[in-house]
C-alpha cells in the first residue's frame, strides 16, 4: 500500500503582528455526525464514550483532544477524535474538507470584528461558544477555545483566501497601532 | 434588517437569502386541478400589512426559516423553523 503523505491546507507559518498570532493547526479527524429523527438517544450513547454529548445551538464541548461543535440543525462536528460506531446518526467524514486556524493574543476580537458581522467580542461571547458564520464572504465555524484564543474552521478550497484576509485585518490593525503613539 | 433565526439569534440580512411567499410550503396534490397549481406556481398577494415569506438561513445553520413580518412598518414578529424543533440540540441559543 502506498504511503500517503498528508499535507497542510495551504504552506503557512505561524504571524503575529500587532496583538494577534495567526497559525495553522492540525485538528485531526474531523466527522459530521448529522442526528436522524428521533436518533437523539442512541446518538447520546455513542458520543458518550467520548465523554461528550451532543451541544445545544452555538456551544461546543471538549473532552482532552476532542471536541464536538454545534454546526447546525441536529448536526455537530466532532473533531480531534475517530468518531465512535453509533446509531441515530448519519457520520461522514470530513477531514480533508476543512482548514483550522488558531487566532490568539489580545487584539484578537479587533481582528475578528472586522471580518465577522456577528458580536463575537469577549465579552458577548463565553469561551466553549460556537458561531456558524461568515468571514467576509467565506462559509466559517467559529469557536472560542480559550479566554483569548479562537478556532477558525472554513473549507479548505478557501484556506489561502481566508489566511490572507485575516493577515490583511492584523497588519493594518498593527499599523494603526503604530500612529497612536 | 436584522433576523432572529431561531437557532443562531440575531443575525444581519446578509446571511440570508430571500425566497417568496410562504404558498410555497403548500404543494398541491400531484393530481390536483391545473387551477390550483397555476396558483401555487405563480399567483402571490402583495399584501400592505402582515405577509409571510420563506428565508434561507445560508451563512448561518443552513435552515429554511418561515418569517412573519409588516411590509408597512417592517416590524418582524416571528421567525419560526419550517422542519420544526429539533430533536438533539435543546432550545434555541441565548
Amino acid at each position: 500500500m502506498p504511503e500517503l503523505i498528508a499535507k497542510s491546507a495551504i504552506d503557512a507559518g505561524p504571524v503575529t503582528k500587532g496583538g494577534a498570532s495567526l497559525a495553522l493547526m492540525e485538528p485531526g479527524p474531523i466527522s459530521s455526525i448529522a442526528l436522524y429523527a428521533h436518533g437523539a438517544e442512541a446518538g447520546a450513547k455513542g458520543l458518550e464514550t467520548l465523554g461528550l454529548s451532543f451541544p445545544a445551538p452555538g456551544q461546543s464541548q471538549e473532552n482532552g483532544a476532542a471536541r464536538i461543535l454545534w454546526t447546525g440543525r441536529d448536526q455537530a462536528f466532532l473533531i480531534g477524535a475517530e468518531a465512535p460506531a453509533m446509531e441515530g446518526a448519519a457520520i461522514t467524514d470530513q477531514s480533508d474538507g476543512w482548514a483550522a486556524f488558531s487566532l490568539s493574543g489580545a487584539g484578537v476580537e479587533d481582528v475578528l470584528s472586522r471580518l465577522v458581522a456577528v458580536d463575537v467580542r469577549l465579552s458577548a461571547f463565553a469561551p466553549g461558544q460556537v458561531v456558524r458564520t461568515g468571514l467576509n464572504h467565506m462559509p466559517m465555524i467559529l469557536r472560542r477555545a480559550s479566554a483569548e484564543a479562537f478556532e477558525i474552521y472554513t473549507f479548505r478550497s478557501m484556506a489561502r483566501s481566508a489566511w490572507h484576509e485575516l493577515e490583511e485585518v492584523m497588519g493594518q490593525l498593527a499599523a494603526r497601532g503604530t500612529l497612536k503613539s | 434588517m436584522r433576523l432572529t433565526c431561531p437557532l443562531c439569534g440575531s443575525r444581519d440580512r446578509r446571511e440570508f437569502y430571500y425566497y417568496g411567499a410562504d404558498t410555497y410550503l403548500n404543494r398541491p396534490a400531484p393530481d390536483a386541478p391545473m387551477a390550483a397549481w397555476d396558483d401555487y406556481l405563480h399567483l402571490r398577494d402583495n399584501p400592505a400589512g402582515v405577509t409571510r415569506d420563506l428565508w434561507y438561513h445560508e451563512q448561518g445553520c443552513a435552515q429554511w426559516l418561515k418569517v412573519t413580518r409588516n411590509t408597512v412598518t417592517h416590524e418582524i414578529s416571528a421567525v419560526e423553523l419550517v422542519a420544526g424543533p429539533a430533536a438533539g440540540g435543546k432550545g434555541a441559543s441565548e
